[in-house]
């Protein structure tokens, strides 16, 4: 009993200073997007301040910050469509079909996820201006962002395919079923809680990428939410801080709480498909 | 075969067929996702490389071959020593933070308590919200006239009023706080990985050690440790790559400054390849994390197989 005391007591003194330390700017960003703007800088009023909404009224009326958000969710749209046609062929073949080689092939993919785009932001700036004709539009990140968001995919519905019994499809397969048939009868049906997975975390892939954003895209009506914010609400002597506040909770504090009831399907994705 | 070509089977019949040819399937479905990978990974890569030999300039893709003149400019460049320097220096001690912390946090998150789910939420925070914004949180949160961090320092007496950190303005204070902010992102990444290492442990192992009188500590460094550590090892690289390439966090904290004192590989690659158009000498700049990229690979194909036999 006083070892399981001692246990609980290890674990609340571990867990509860370090929520504290990591939560706590987005506690600081939530106080500080309640404050009118001339409180701000007053050190005196850290606690004591009377809360006003209008810098969230403010952003969403004054700014492009609906539009970028439009943006971003359009991008993030086409990208989850798009990573899901690939990838999820991909990786049924990769978990079934080929036997060797696809487990090679299927390391492979997952490490190109490693190459950065910091690394190729210059080439395919180039690429995009000159070949495919895109500087400053959307499409130029709906075509490129792919590239990061496949082999990602593609590693996680490997995982999830695995564990999809043989037997339920060699029963189709018997029963007169294609092995096309099969697929899109048997397989996809029961990963829909894998291929969720897959969206929520290619879109929140989409949602935070910056690197190409801020180098193909030039205009501000055509900017996504990651670049818009640190580009053009940062912008003249007197920053909105309250504003900008605003501007990163409205869509962290969404994306995390998705993030986290999907996180242990991510895990055991991301570790299932090589470790088990 | 020769009841598909008789005389009743349509073409589309045939192919149909064919799809039924596991050999056959396999590549057909494989092969959109290793064809839009080898156009927007292969290819840039390879220009990448192909630029950095030469002076290409914005605004075209062609310039002149100038063989290894970029890598040997960027070597006697104190810039660029710099920024290989910062690169290491920043993912070297940040990642050892995380490691440490992760560890402790993943130990503490394994057992059943009151609250875990909404700890473990809070905990995940920094790493489920996009970086570019909350990066932009941070900037106001070092701000020289209201730093909330300063005032909770005076507050509570850690610091006095007179003596408070510059945070982004002077050399090792920027240094510090751009660290500060990479370890604070990737603390959540590295303890739910590590957490998932040690769930895998099977309870006979446990068990086996607790009756062989293995305890605590011991338990630990001889049963625990080992079994959990190639998953740990592989979030470690992915910690080290996504620090040591990353460009928000340096870009938006300080774009390098005060003096170049945080330049980093990918924000002097941007700025010499996009705000001052040199693409050529840009991609020189990135290309010095590739050889940081191989060593991580053969590391992580290394891991990948041991993790398997265990």
């Amino acid at each position: 009993m006083t070892n399981a005391w001692r246990q609980k007591a290890f674990s609340y003194g571990i867990v509860i200073p370090f929520a504290i330390v990591l939560a706590f700017p987005f506690v600081w960003m939530g106080v500080t997007s309640l404050k009118n703007q001339a409180q701000v800088y007053d050190p005196t009023k850290v606690w004591s301040f009377s809360p006003t909404l209008s810098n969230y009224g403010n952003l969403l009326h004054h700014t492009d910050y609906l539009r970028w958000l439009r943006n971003s969710s359009f991008v993030g749209l086409m990208v989850v469509l798009i990573t899901l046609a690939v990838a999820m062929p991909a990786g049924y073949a990769l978990a079934r079909l080929a036997g060797r080689i696809g487990r090679g092939l299927g390391v492979g993919i997952f490490l190109t996820y490693l190459v950065p785009p910091t690394l190729l932001f210059l080439p395919l700036s180039r690429v995009v201006a000159q070949y495919l004709h895109l500087s400053d539009r959307l499409w130029a990140l709906i075509v490129v962002y792919p590239s990061f968001t496949i082999p990602f995919a593609v590693w996680l519905l490997m995982g999830f395919f695995k564990s999809i019994p043989q037997e339920l499809e060699d029963a189709a397969l018997i029963d007169g079923c294609s092995r096309l048939g099969s697929l899109v009868r048997i397989v996809f049906p029961i990963s829909i809680p894998g291929i969720l997975t897959v969206v929520i975390f290619t879109f929140s892939l989409v949602i935070n990428e910056f690197v190409y954003a801020i180098t193909f895209i030039s205009s501000s009506t055509n900017r996504t939410l990651t670049v818009g914010v640190p580009t053009d609400l940062i912008r003249g002597d007197l920053y909105n801080w309250p504003g900008i506040m605003a501007a990163i909770l409205i869509p962290s504090i969404p994306l995390a709480l998705v993030y986290n009831a999907f996180l242990n399907r991510f895990i055991a994705g991301f570790t299932g498909g090589a470790f088990r | 075969m020769a009841a598909v070509t008789a005389p009743g089977g349509s073409r589309l019949r045939r192919l149909w067929y064919v799809t039924e040819r596991r050999g056959f399937l396999a590549t057909l479905l494989i092969s959109p996702a290793i064809l839009f990978i080898g156009a927007l990974v292969g290819v840039p890569l390879v220009l990448a490389i192909y630029l950095s030999f030469t002076d290409a300039t914005a605004g075209s893709l062609s310039g002149k071959w100038v063989g290894l003149a970029n890598f040997r400019a960027e070597l006697h460049n104190p810039v660029f020593r710099g920024a290989l320097w910062h690169t290491f220096l920043f993912t070297a001690i940040s990642q050892a933070v995380v490691v440490v912390c992760a560890g402790l946090l993943a130990h503490a998150l394994m057992r059943q308590f009151r609250g875990r789910w909404i700890l473990r939420f809070f905990i995940l925070l920094p790493w489920a919200a996009p970086i570019a914004l909350t990066a932009v949180g941070f900037l106001w949160f070092y701000d020289p006239q209201a730093s909330i961090f300063t005032w909770l320092l005076v507050h509570s007496h850690l610091v006095s009023a007179g003596s408070v950190p510059t945070w982004l303005g002077t050399p090792r204070a920027a240094a510090s706080s751009i660290i500060s902010v990479q370890a604070w992102r990737m603390i959540p990444f590295a303890t739910v990985i590590f957490l998932a290492g040690i769930s895998s442990i099977p309870q006979e192992v446990d068990d086996a050690a607790a009756m062989d009188g293995a305890t605590g500590l011991k338990k630990f460094w001889y049963v625990s440790l080992p079994l959990q550590l190639p998953i740990a090892i592989v979030a470690v690289l992915f910690g080290i790559v996504f620090t040591a390439t990353d460009m928000v966090v340096p870009y938006i904290l300080t774009n390098g400054g005060p003096f170049n004192s945080t330049q980093v590989l990918t924000t002097l690659a941007f700025q010499t390849g996009i705000n001052a158009g040199n693409i050529g000498e840009g991609a020189a700049v990135a290309l010095f994390m590739l050889p940081l990229l191989a060593l991580v690979t053969i590391a992580m194909l290394f891991f990948a197989r041991r993790a398997e036999v265990t």
